[in-house]
């Protein structure tokens, strides 16, 4: 079936998934790390830091992941998109051992070939699930798109 | 003989409780926002042949007048804080891998109860082994 296949323009929108969410989680993480102590006492110190550089940051990258998954979730399952773009974590890991120069342990090089083996997997898979009712509206669309 | 000291309490930076708390607090609000979200972009229809069709503000404004796409990002935002809140008091290692990993099997049982998304096998196996792969990889 013609939806099960996905096109190189959706692959590319599974890769921004894929990439900016680890980006952007990393920038957060550095720029919490570097606020002090937050309570439940003082909520709105969490809001001060929304504003902080490192976590404006992560939060634009977050934007643009928002939008790139909320398309690929307009086109294929939750239990699709989630594990697909998990390969993230290994461009991540990839890019911080070849180009950070960063030492990689034997343990975390078996949690890259189970993402990898993971990801293989569910994309050998269909990346939607046909529901016999809405089947005949989302064919017409899909060849409404492909004209 | 010497005297034992009294027993020294937990440090404060780590109550394994809290911990469990905030992780949990991470978890069930991220799948219950994925979940809204999937849900709402489903009811949407395909992003691609409405921005073909209406152009990229049609597409805006079929996701911005879909009620259950705002039930999902106020789940969303609320996961957002949880981790903010969670990396604030406890290590990146600890929760970007516990909650990482954790999402993606709540997300494969919540994805076939509440959006009778087809999991069969091949994706169970894909869910088991990224969430052992990410833990692995990020802790």
């Amino acid at each position: 079936m013609s939806h099960h296949t996905l096109s190189p323009r959706q692959y590319l929108i599974l890769g921004l998934v894929a990439v900016s969410a680890p980006l952007g989680d990393s920038c957060l993480s550095r720029g919490m790390a570097a606020m002090p102590a937050i309570t439940l006492a003082h909520p709105q110190s969490l809001i001060a830091a929304v504003f902080t550089p490192w976590i404006a940051l992560g939060i634009a990258l977050l934007i643009g992941f928002f939008a790139s998954y909320l398309t690929a979730l307009s086109w294929a399952d939750l239990t699709f998109v989630l594990p697909a773009t998990a390969f993230g974590y290994v461009i991540i890991a990839l890019l911080a051992r070849f180009w950070l120069h960063e030492a990689i342990s034997l343990e975390r090089w078996a949690g890259i070939l189970l993402i990898t083996l993971g990801v293989g997997f569910v994309a050998q898979g269909p990346s939607l699930t046909q529901h016999p009712a809405a089947e005949p509206e989302v064919a017409h669309q899909q060849e409404a798109g492909t004209e | 003989m010497t005297i034992s000291p009294p027993s020294m309490p937990l440090p404060a930076a780590f109550n394994p409780w809290a911990a469990t708390a905030m992780i949990a607090a991470v978890v069930l609000t991220s799948t219950t926002g994925e979940v809204l979200t999937a849900a709402a972009m489903k009811s949407i229809g395909d992003l691609d042949v409405i921005r073909a069709h209406s152009g990229l503000k049609g597409a805006i404004r079929a996701v911005l007048t879909c009620p259950l796409f705002f039930a999902g990002v106020f789940f969303l935002a609320l996961a957002f804080f949880s981790l903010l809140f969670a990396l604030n008091h406890l290590n990146l290692s600890l929760v970007g891998p516990a909650s990482a990993s954790l999402t993606l099997v709540t997300n494969a049982v919540a994805g076939k109860i509440f959006l009778k998304e087809n999991v069969d096998g091949r994706r169970w196996a894909a869910a088991v082994l990224v969430c052992v792969g990410v833990y692995l990889l990020a802790h």
